[in-house]
């Protein structure tokens, strides 16, 4: 690895000249006392306001930008008229005037380079990185197709470049966000409703009278809508059952908290079908019109009893069947929450259908209260040639998960190591948007790849970890500072949001959609990007339907009418769902013809052994994954994460509240940075937990760089799951040391 | 007139937002903060009490603060608001000393800062920035004389509390329990 | 188990983990103002009783260290504040509820009145001194003769210096370790104590080195009580202010206040003073230099015990 040209480079050298870094800091300094009350009331004059929706997430909150005549951003409030936030932004969306201000951003483009027998960045001028990128990615194609070019993508940038990538005739596209993130839950709820659950989430949590959270931790994740239900759902006396087997924010508001062993969940939620039908609770007349497979489901639940679940997952009998009594009496107006990053343990699709089968027999689809039909309006394309054919592409690299519905990213990462048996061998990356060593597991595997590849271009704004081993970087501006897609996302209503720039782009970034386009020319593709600013395609679009850049810039969130129907299914519909069947499938063809398993059945996962203790990771509703731990505001909430130990196990190993401790798994990875420790009771004995996101080892994250420790490099065992590809990342246990291991420094 | 501060713990996530929007609105240093989330747990696994609170200077009636300050640059103003005249600071550091709530600090500049009841905007008859953006919306801010207001309302039919009552300050932030 | 923590990363320069607000120069103001206060007291006082003549050193010499010591205190507090050009601010109007206004009055009137105090006894001090300006010894005349005046005026003004220190301090009832009534005249008796101390060290002569140790040894008694009673009081009063007295009693500060301030400071000088006035020979200096190290730690304890303490958290 050490002669490697993938080499990760930590202390880049820029050599050529330092780059001015005077960042407007308005928000960092007082303001002179002498002025301030004179100079605030003046600002406060000034301010300008400007539409955008917010990408620290992807909630995209829409919001008014409040800047001044000089260039700095004052703050970012919620827009009033949005569903997505109720003009009530998270403080990720609050605290995003950071990611502008953030002097550690990316400034220029960087190629790697020799440099005095060193490989290290060197800072390029933009015709030099995109003609670069543009010829290796020519080469590319005429040496191997343009299949072999893959785009692992998130979120806004991700969309400019794969329209790139399609025209240039490239399908092999992936986000961490499927097969690391949601990919079972749309399969489990697809195969089950023929539905994707979908972002956000149609969950009609302000009319909801019973909420069950299955390991979801509304409150530290912060998707702003639903925390805010959930706050009215308290408000309306709403029960909450939350199944965790840690006492999150969520569980401490709940009713009934099932202090569950972890990787128990299916034997819980069998169990509670069992008592639904053997009690006659579940929706009768709902299941009769909508469901199939109801006989299949009651024979194969008939032994599942609760004192059968208690002994798996140490709930008691009869805290199963009143919560399963509770969730009946409060149906339809039920929602048995599909999660979010549900990839676990390799079985979760499964875990999906479970919980997609307990909402059909409780009758919440499609019912007030319980799951919403969403709608959104659909934006036109700005016109274009069709895309060519690929040969291959994301589909065929995932052919071994008959069910996934959207690119593997781990299988395209396996792609790109070159063997014998690899069918569509991949070259070339390009990453937008997403810092693949804090979303990727098994970094071993990752770094093969890497290593593997022709030609790697990463896009970001930060200079996160994933920067280190492209051979291009480009620096992309701020969500404040650049024009993209109008925003349509699902919801009870449809609704359109505007981002335009509110300030320029700082330093020498530029927004992704002008280096597709600048790619897209270089490749020869003009007539995908026949324009010369973005904001001529969202006018364009804009006035396809029926409004204006002048009306959206003014209002920022337009709402239509909807057209689909009616939210809710009435008494007399007849509602076709979108399976085969036409009917919610209790039972799956689909599944028994492959030889899956049709209808959930619970398997025992590995548990950790003696010393060991099962590393849980979660959010916190300060940081967006490792997206913000360098922002200053946000930093400055929380710049480190804990490692929660309950007091029994810190007796044990004798550890303090905020001793610094290091970790090793099961596979002898060890942490790179100590991480501290709090002693709570909020954790099971058997567990430790952290917030996902921290322990960043590229130093120039200067406010991130080596505080906390990083759930993702301690996680290398990974369970595919069969059925779609997702990769299961709970099963990984860790043992606590309290003195620093000697060991070759990670990278 | 008597502004109050009332927020629902039942509520409240612990989410920090009250602190970045106040950050954000009245340019509070990075390093420094005016409110802040204090969380406390009790019991023992899995038999588990937690409660959130977002807190900051309370406002008291019988503001410690207001009275040890030898030059009156702590003074309350129409409203119960306690403020601090920053020409009038002499950094002596007394009403840091003799906050129960350790709600003030140094600010960089030399004087003493802390939660001002985001004031200015109550002038434009906004609430303050932390109310405004609670995702959970758990905070409520009105005026206690009026007994048909929010706070008057939350205060009468819900179980409340004040912090370190029992240091005779009076505080005007009650957490509904 | 119990856990009360900050969510939201509060770490405040000097408010987190624990207050670091005040720190030497207050102590050290602390103790020259007691000092001082004792000092001017003792000064005016002897000059009452109108036994000036046979206490010299009380009523001339050690009034010098006492300007000294103003001086030098109110250049630590000026030195302390964060916000020094609106320091003119505290003499623009007058707080009766607040300690720290009554302390910035007094020490505006009793600084330039010690200081005119020595001035009046300069041509006894500074003999050789030549006041070349006229009006200056015209001026000195009349101070002489209104000493008396002088004298009533200071004993009132020296009474608040000495007690507004502890006043202060006790005014804070956010802090558990200083919010009890004992600790105004415990600085008081402290501050007399000191003075008594310096005036032994300085002193030449030698009914005045014996009578200031009488004094000094019934200061010191009372000022061992005081300290019993202010511990009683804690051990007597609310959980915050138990875990206050952990402090002191079996804590950071143990070994400080205990070795250095009580038997230090207060016992092993008593006991050699009593032996002293048995008739044994005890080097003066021994005492004196105790009780005045003993006053000076006894200071920096209050104030950097006192900022641990808290009501929250």
């Amino acid at each position: 690895m050490s002669t490697s040209r993938r080499k990760f480079i930590k202390i880049s050298a820029l050599g050529l000249g330092g780059v001015a870094t005077a960042a407007s800091t308005f928000n960092s300094l007082g303001v002179n006392s002498y002025l301030e009350d004179f100079a605030l009331e003046n600002a406060l004059k000034k301010l300008n306001q400007t539409a955008t929706y917010c990408e620290v997430c992807f909630w995209k909150c829409a919001a008014w930008v409040h800047s001044d005549d000089q260039g700095a951003i004052h703050k970012i409030i919620g827009n009033d008229i949005d569903p997505h936030c109720n003009g009530r932004l998270c403080p990720r969306g609050t605290g995003g005037v950071g990611m502008f201000t953030d002097t550690d951003r990316l400034k220029t483009p960087l190629i790697r380079k020799m440099v005095n027998g060193e490989t290290t960045f060197v800072e390029a001028s933009w015709d030099e990185a995109l003609n670069l990128i543009a010829s290796k990615m020519k080469g590319i194609k005429d040496t191997h197709g343009a299949e072999s070019m893959a785009l692992l993508k998130h979120g806004s940038p991700g969309k400019h470049f794969e329209h790139l990538f399609k025209a240039y005739g490239s399908d092999s596209i992936a986000e961490p966000a499927y097969a690391q993130c949601r990919g079972p839950r749309e399969t489990g709820f697809g195969l089950t409703f023929g539905s994707w659950v979908g972002s956000p989430e149609p969950t009609d949590i302000r009319d909801t009278k019973c909420l069950v959270l299955i390991g979801s931790h509304i409150g530290e994740n912060m998707h702003n809508t639903q925390v805010q239900e959930m706050s009215d759902a308290i408000d309306n006396d709403a029960t909450i059952i939350t199944v965790d087997p840690r006492l999150s924010t969520a569980a401490s508001k709940s009713q009934h908290w099932l202090a569950i062993k972890p990787a128990t969940d299916i034997a819980l939620l069998l169990a509670w079908m069992h008592v639904l039908i053997d009690e006659n609770l579940y929706d009768k007349a709902y299941v009769d019109k909508y469901a199939t497979g109801f006989n299949e489901l009651k024979e194969h639940v008939k032994d599942y009893t609760p004192e059968w679940a208690y002994g798996i997952t140490t709930i008691k009998p009869e805290a199963i069947r009143k919560t399963a009594r509770v969730m009946a009496a409060a149906a339809p107006s039920t929602i048995i929450h599909p999660g979010r990053h549900v990839t676990w343990y390799g079985d979760d699709t499964q875990r999906a259908r479970a919980i997609a089968i307990l909402n059909g027999l409780l009758g919440s689809w499609g019912r007030r209260g319980g799951f919403y039909f969403k709608e959104k309006t659909s934006i036109s394309k700005y016109p274009h040639p069709p895309y060519p054919k690929p040969k291959w592409g994301w589909e065929q690299i995932g052919e071994n998960y008959p069910f996934a519905e959207m690119g593997i990213t781990n299988e395209l990462i396996r792609a790109s190591i070159p063997s014998e048996e690899n069918k569509f061998p991949i070259k070339g990356w390009v990453v937008a948007g997403t810092n693949l060593n804090n979303s990727i597991p098994n970094k071993k595997l990752l770094e093969e790849a890497i290593d593997s590849l022709e030609f790697m271009v990463v896009v970001d704004t930060m200079p996160m970890e994933i920067t280190g081993y492209a051979d291009v970087v480009l620096p992309e501006c701020t969500y404040l500072e650049r024009y993209d897609d109008i925003r349509s996302a699902t919801n009870r209503e449809p609704s359109i949001a505007l981002r335009m720039p509110a300030v320029q782009p700082k330093y020498d970034s530029k927004p992704a959609w002008w280096m597709a386009k600048q790619l897209g020319e270089r490749l020869g593709l003009h007539d995908y990007f026949k324009y010369e600013d973005y904001k001529e395609v969202i006018s364009w679009q804009l006035e396809q339907l029926g409004t204006s850049l002048e009306e959206l810039e003014k209002i920022g969130v337009k709402k239509f009418k909807r057209k689909s129907g009616s939210m809710y299914l009435s008494e007399d519909q007849n509602y076709e769902f979108s399976t085969d069947s036409g009917k919610i499938e209790f039972y799956s063809q689909q599944l028994a013809v492959l030889g899956f398993d049709p209808i959930p059945k619970y398997t025992k996962h590995p548990e950790p052994a003696a010393g060991f203790y099962r590393l849980n990771y979660g959010r916190s509703p300060m940081h967006t994954f490792s997206r913000t731990v360098n922002n200053p505001n946000l930093n400055d909430l929380k710049s480190e994460n804990d490692l929660w130990v309950n007091p029994k196990v810190a007796k044990i190993l004798d550890l303090k509240k905020g001793q610094y401790v290091w970790l090793e798994n099961q596979d002898g990875v060890q942490s790179s940075f100590p991480i501290r420790v709090r002693v709570t009771e909020r954790i099971r004995w058997d567990s430790v937990y952290m917030v996902h996101g921290f322990g960043h080892n590229n130093k120039k994250l200067g406010r991130a760089h080596g505080k906390g420790a990083s759930d993702t490099e301690l996680i290398s065992q990974v369970t595919i799951d069969p059925l779609m590809g997702g990769t299961g990342m709970r099963g990984n246990f860790v043992k606590i040391l309290t003195e620093n291991p000697t060991k070759t420094v990670a990278v | 007139m008597r502004y109050a501060m009332v927020i629902d713990t039942k509520k409240c996530v612990g989410c920090s937002d009250c602190v970045v929007a106040c950050q954000t609105e009245n340019n509070v240093p990075i390093g420094y903060c005016r409110d802040w989330i204090t969380e406390r747990v009790e019991g023992v696994y899995p038999n588990i009490e937690l409660e959130l609170r977002s807190e900051r200077c309370n406002h008291c009636e019988n503001a410690p603060c207001v009275r040890c300050c030898p030059t009156g640059a702590s003074h309350i103003i129409d409203g119960g608001i306690v403020l601090v005249t920053d020409n009038e600071c002499i950094g002596c550091g007394a009403c840091i000393e003799s906050c129960p709530y350790d709600a003030r600090f140094q600010h960089p500049e030399g004087y003493v800062d802390k939660c001002t009841f985001c004031h200015h905007r109550l002038e434009k008859g906004e609430l303050p920035a932390c109310v405004s953006v609670c995702p959970t919306k758990c905070m409520y801010f009105g005026d206690l004389e009026n007994p048909n207001s929010e706070v008057s309302q939350l205060l009468r039919n819900r179980k409340h509390k004040t912090l370190a009552p029992e240091a005779g300050t009076k505080p005007h932030v009650y957490y509904l329990i | 188990m119990e856990e009360e923590l900050f969510t939201s990363g509060r770490n405040i320069p000097n408010i987190d983990p624990s207050l670091q607000i005040w720190h030497w120069p207050i102590s050290v103001y602390l103790f020259l103002g007691g000092l001082a206060a004792g000092l001017l007291f003792f000064a005016a006082l002897f000059t009452i009783i109108k036994k000036e003549k046979e206490t010299p050193t009380t009523v001339k010499y050690a009034a010098i260290i006492a300007s000294i010591s103003l001086i030098i205190g109110l250049l630590a507090l000026f030195y302390d504040l964060t916000h020094k050009i609106y320091f003119w601010r505290l003499y623009t109007t007058v707080r009766i509820e607040s300690p720290m206004s009554w302390g910035a009055w007094v020490l505006l009137i009793i600084t330039p009145l010690s200081i005119l105090w020595v001035f009046s006894y300069s041509n006894e001090i500074f003999p050789k001194l030549n006041l070349k300006f006229g009006f200056l010894k015209t001026f000195q005349k009349f101070l002489a003769k209104n000493r008396m005046n002088m004298a009533y005026a200071l004993i009132p003004l020296s009474i608040v210096l000495g007690i507004y220190t502890g006043i202060l301090l006790s005014a804070f009832n956010a802090r558990p370790l200083w919010n009890n009534a004992i600790l105004g005249p415990l600085f008081l008796t402290s501050g007399l104590s000191t003075a008594a101390a310096t005036i032994i060290l300085v002193s030449k002569s030698h009914f005045e080195r014996k009578l200031f140790s009488k004094i000094d040894l019934g200061l010191i008694i009372i000022e061992l009580a005081l300290i019993v009673h202010m511990i009683m009081g804690y051990w007597a009063g609310s959980e915050v202010q138990l875990e206050a007295m952990q402090l002191l009693v079996n804590g950071d500060f143990t070994v400080m206040f205990f070795v250095f301030v009580i038997i230090l400071g207060l016992i092993f000088p008593a006991v050699l003073e009593i032996i002293e006035l048995k008739g044994y020979k005890v080097p003066v200096i021994v005492p004196a230099l105790l009780v005045l190290l003993g006053g000076l730690i006894f200071r920096f304890v209050m104030v950097e015990a006192g900022q641990i303490t808290r009501y929250l958290y």
